[in-house]
């Protein structure tokens, strides 16, 4: 018996907009840019709704009314959910007719898409929280299986689930992690023998989110029939755990490399052997056994080549951003102003820290797609004028930060 | 190979960029094997082993003595024991006559000329002499004029030129668009050669600074904002005060450093006077050498706000003091230089905005320091030496690029 994990990942941020020092203290409005500009929520929305949501949505839907063993699981971030909501309900309704079937399963997350596990647990925990309640409302669904923000994974983590009542989490399947071990297993994490691991395989699961549309790639086109050709090789594994952000299609990869054709035939070709199913994770964390502890003392998550935290804190401007941002969190919470917890909570997510990221700076790269800026100084200068904001108001509720 | 390299200035004689650009890579080239005699309009002890640099003297001149400043008048002592003073174009026409003079009993393959004051001497020995001639575009009059048409006659001079040139050299691209769009010529025949900087050209900081008051103002929680250039309409300091005034509002202990010389001077110390910052803004006056090297020692952020920059050196040699900068768009070092932040030289609030940002931070500024300092050597002199080099020997095969 050999399953397909397919999991994916949907998230939008909100991003501030073009935001001065003299704005600071002045207009409050960081997330609310001209309809005009770039980097207007509401538009990006409306653009990825239609590149990505809306087709893939239809996709996906239709391969569930065809094949009643096609199954998938997704996380949504509760701030896309909010945006979904409030701009795009034809999409929210179209996400709610996948889980409708029942066999989409919904993965908890936090709430902000933050890395507030870094930085404290009872913000983090909160989030969770918050995370669980809009799933419950809009899906009427209770995740039992945990993914942290970016897939950031450490044995404290698995402790926390654990603990949390989760009965698995996702993680990234790296070799250093793993050593001479397959990803393609179940795993448990050591100190948590209560819960089990899956864990991405980043090389097939990369094929389609990275390399798919690329033509100078040697395996450049990639067709259903041949990436199932691939894991029909591997006789001996349980599971491929394909884990990838939601938007790879049709926003990452583009409707005109194929990649809706490619999900479209993946279930038929997969399917053909018996014996082949897809499975939701909480299905394969019931069904299949875990062959082994897995041990990450260090944090583990999915991006770029060292997998670690670097692209989000890695350097000074990144760290000080971050620690600047989590020391208001006593003075708010005392405070209890929503409106400006809810900034403050905004601010926390992963993108605005991920845009400051110098590593690759000087190439050029996958950072600079993701981002609205010209350079991750100007993302860092933009989010701390609104972090000064911030700060100011809560002055001038007579907060001393 | 032997080319025959007209300028106008160099060090210690160079009133900016132009001499030192033509210096370090004239110092490249000899290192690439190729045999230089440079021609300049004046006396001087420069110290230079890698080429012979010799004075055009035109008949019955015993010496020209530089008065300090390259666009300054020269002093012409006369083998007779009297002296004059002429203007520039006078200068430029007794020029073009001594180095035709000169050449006649040169051998050399190819004529390398810089700026518009050595033209009408590289034309006339191209047509004495036939052979190619490369024109090299520091700057173009309309980027002088910051945007007008600049002097016509200079305008007449240079048209010629880069019509009867083999190849035409432009610092940048900007610099490129430029010479297409003020002479119409075709764009194949111009290739964009990037200036650089030899960091063995800078000398170290040593610890004692010249500027006592602004050290002591340091010391006291002072920031230190520079600028270091020719003072003329074509870069942008009236700008930079009008930003200046909105950073001293906010931030009180900010001083502005102005190092330079030139038309604008006075017209700018009144400007500080009436927007009220007289207190915060230092002039400093043209300086090379150690106050020169120490202005950047003393400063904090570097700010370049040129209303058009043909490339615009100063923000790598900042760079190479440690010193990061805010550059404006209408420069050609924008082209090349990525570590740094990018602002258009009219908008004056985000000039603001930015350096606000920058002073506030000591995260930003240090993490783009040391960023700098890994990106800067790949901005050597090796790709443009080999790039000229390349276009030499095109041209003495006689083939066009």
């Amino acid at each position: 018996m050999k399953s397909i994990l397919l999991y994916l990942h949907v998230h939008q941020p909100y991003r501030l907009r073009h935001y001065t020092i003299f704005d600071a203290g002045v207009n409050h409005d960081y997330f609310d840019a001209d309809w005009e500009s770039n980097e207007n929520n509401h538009k990006i929305l409306m653009k990825v709704a239609e590149k990505s949501y809306l087709p893939t949505n239809e996709v996906l839907l239709k391969l569930l009314q065809k094949y009643p063993q096609f199954k998938l699981s997704l996380s949504m971030s509760g701030l896309l959910l909010e945006q979904l909501e409030k701009w795009a309900p034809d999409v929210l309704a179209s996400f709610q007719a996948l889980t409708g079937t029942g066999r989409v399963e919904l993965v908890s997350e936090t709430y902000h898409h933050s890395l507030a596990f870094f930085y404290s647990r009872s913000e983090f925990e909160t989030q969770v929280n918050m995370h669980r309640e809009i799933i419950k409302r809009l899906f009427n669904q209770e995740p039992s299986v945990f993914r942290n923000t970016e897939l950031a994974y450490n044995n404290d983590l698995a402790a926390w689930a654990q603990g949390a009542g989760f009965k698995a989490v996702l993680a990234e399947g790296w070799h250093q992690m793993l050593g001479w071990r397959s990803p393609n297993y179940v795993y448990t994490p050591i100190g948590a023998p209560g819960i089990k691991l899956l864990l991405k395989n980043y090389q097939l699961s990369d094929d389609i989110a990275f390399r798919f549309g690329n033509s100078s790639w040697e395996e450049w086109p990639l067709t259903a029939s041949k990436f199932v050709h691939w894991l029909n090789q591997d006789q001996s594994s349980t599971n491929f755990n394909l884990f990838m952000d939601y938007e790879t299609f049709g926003e990452h990869q583009w409707r005109e490399s194929g990649i809706f054709d490619f999900l479209k035939f993946l279930p038929k070709e997969w399917l053909k052997t018996s014996g082949h199913h897809f499975m939701t994770v909480s299905e394969a964390v019931d069904k299949i056994k875990s062959v082994g502890e897995v041990d990450s003392p260090g944090t583990v998550t999915w991006a770029d080549t060292e997998r670690d935290l670097s692209a989000w804190l890695g350097n000074s401007m990144q760290q000080q951003a971050a620690e600047a941002l989590y020391n208001l969190e006593m003075p708010l919470l005392t405070l209890n102003d929503w409106s400006l917890i809810e900034d403050w909570r905004k601010l926390q997510t992963s993108d605005h820290f991920y845009y400051m990221c110098i590593k690759w700076f000087n190439d050029g790269d996958i950072h600079a797609y993701f981002s609205p800026y010209d350079s991750p100084y100007e993302a860092y200068l933009n989010f701390m004028n609104a972090f000064h904001d911030l700060k100011s108001r809560l002055m001038d509720k007579g907060v001393l930060v | 190979m032997k080319v025959l390299m007209l300028g106008w200035e160099l060090p210690p004689h160079n009133s900016g960029g132009l001499g030192v650009a033509c210096y370090q890579l004239c110092e490249a080239l000899a290192k690439n094997e190729v045999d230089i005699e440079f021609i300049l309009p004046y006396q001087a002890d420069h110290n230079i082993s890698f080429m012979k640099v010799t004075a055009a003297r035109p008949k019955g001149v015993l010496e020209i003595l530089s008065s300090g400043i390259a666009y300054d008048s020269y002093k012409y002592v006369y083998v007779d024991g009297h002296s004059d003073y002429k203007d520039i174009y006078t200068q430029s026409r007794l020029y073009e006559h001594a180095v035709s003079d000169m050449a006649a009993s040169m051998s050399f393959d190819i004529i390398h000329a810089h700026d518009w004051l050595t033209f009408r001497a590289a034309l006339k020995v191209k047509a004495e002499r036939g052979c190619p001639l490369i024109v090299h575009l520091h700057s173009v009059e309309s980027d002088r004029a910051a945007g007008q048409l600049g002097n016509p006659l200079v305008r007449e001079i240079e048209e010629l030129a880069v019509l009867a040139a083999d190849s035409v050299i432009a610092v940048s691209e900007l610099t490129k668009r430029a010479i297409v769009r003020d002479y119409g010529i075709n764009p194949d025949k111009i290739e964009v050669v990037y200036n650089s900087i030899d960091r063995n050209m800078l000398a170290p900081i040593s610890t004692d600074n010249t500027y006592r008051y602004l050290t002591q103002l340091k010391r006291n929680g002072y920031k230190v904002v520079s600028n270091v250039g020719r003072l003329t309409l074509q870069k942008g300091l009236t700008n930079l005060l009008h930003a200046a005034k909105m950073v001293v509002e906010r931030m009180p202990r900010t001083i502005f450093l102005v190092v330079g010389s030139g038309e604008q001077y006075f017209e700018l110390i009144r400007l500080s006077a009436d927007l009220g910052i007289g207190e915060n803004v230092v002039f400093a006056g043209f300086q090379r050498g150690k106050p020169w090297r120490d202005s950047f020692a003393v400063s904090d952020l570097f700010v370049m706000p040129s209303v058009s920059e043909p490339f615009g050196l100063t923000p790598l040699e900042a760079g190479f003091y440690g010193v990061p900068s805010i550059i404006s768009k209408q420069s050609g070092v924008a082209e090349v230089l990525a570590n740094c932040l990018k602002v258009d030289f009219w908008d004056v609030n985000e000039m603001a905005n930015k350096i606000v940002g920058m002073l506030n931070s000591d995260a930003m500024r240090r993490t783009m320091s040391a960023a700098l300092e890994s990106e800067l050597p790949h901005l050597s002199w090796e790709k443009p030496t080999s790039q000229v080099k390349q276009l030499y020997e095109r041209q003495l095969k006689g083939v066009y690029a």
